[in-house]
């Protein structure tokens, strides 16, 4: 399959655009396999992964995984899934926790930061990292998404640079888990976002 | 009375008013927040620190767990 079959669905005004972008994704579990898949579909040019965790049966319920990759790194098999998809993204991967230290490194090149953690203090110091190091680029973060139903309490809100998915209001306890279609649903919410934020200006 | 905007409500402000005493009248007890106020970072070790004027915008963002 060569590029113009691949893009051949795709407006040809915006495949240069989106081939040019450059996408962080910090964190590879259910929202940032998701968000990959969608964005590597789309052909963005690069994607910057970064996650520590490997697959675990559990993870199979919302994340982009197969079963035959359980306890590999979630981040070499995200690669191995994309590859699989398009050969026209550029992937560069990280077997890391990111912390306040490594983000900016990492992260140096990006245009767009999509925040992709479980933990609710890990979404947090990213935000907050990322807001003080590159005040200039957006951020795109997801919270409130446990559960299921409930679709009209989705939405995307903006403050300044930074933007927010979710319901904002359903937190993980007994009885709420995390679901593939609410999960798949905000983080392609997030990907939408990342193409809106990239296209609009440019077309 | 000199007001302030927090997340589009208007409250009242007050004499050193900091971002513990905002988020104390908005009854927000969420753990993990991010403020802004006038687009300005605020971390949470400078809630207490932080004394805002009459006619600021507080944006307060509630991070739950979840991905």
């Amino acid at each position: 399959m060569n590029k113009k079959e691949f893009f051949s669905a795709h407006d040809p005004k915006i495949v240069p655009i989106l081939q040019k972008a450059v996408i962080g994704i910090a964190g590879a579990g259910g929202l940032g396999s998701n968000i990959a898949v969608s964005l590597t579909r789309a052909g963005i040019g690069k994607l910057v992964i970064a996650d520590f965790d490997k697959i675990e049966p559990s993870n199979l319920n919302r994340q982009q995984f197969f079963v035959d990759q359980i306890g590999i790194t979630k981040v070499i098999a995200l690669l191995e899934n994309l590859n699989m998809i398009s050969q026209f993204t550029k992937y560069q991967v990280h077997e890391i926790k990111l912390n306040e230290e490594n983000i900016p490194f990492i992260y140096k090149d990006i245009d767009i930061m999509v925040e992709a953690f479980d933990k609710a203090k890990m979404k947090t110091m990213l935000i907050e990292t990322w807001l003080t190091n590159f005040p200039d680029k957006p951020i795109i973060a997801a919270s409130g998404l446990a559960g299921w139903g409930k679709n009209e309490l989705l939405h995307s809100r903006k403050i300044d640079n930074l933007y927010i998915c979710g319901d904002e209001e359903t937190d993980l306890q007994t009885g709420i888990s995390p679901m593939a279609p609410r999960v798949g649903i905000v983080a392609n919410m997030q990907a939408n976002l990342v193409l809106e934020l990239i296209l609009k200006e440019k077309l | 009375m000199k007001k302030i905007t927090v997340n589009n409500n208007i409250i009242n402000w007050e004499e050193n008013m900091t971002i513990t005493r905002i988020l104390k009248i908005m009854n927000y007890t969420f753990r993990m927040l991010v403020v802004k106020v006038d687009g300005k970072l605020i971390k949470k070790n400078e809630y207490e620190s932080t004394i805002v004027s009459p006619d600021v915008d507080v944006k307060v963002i509630h991070l739950i767990s979840g991905g």
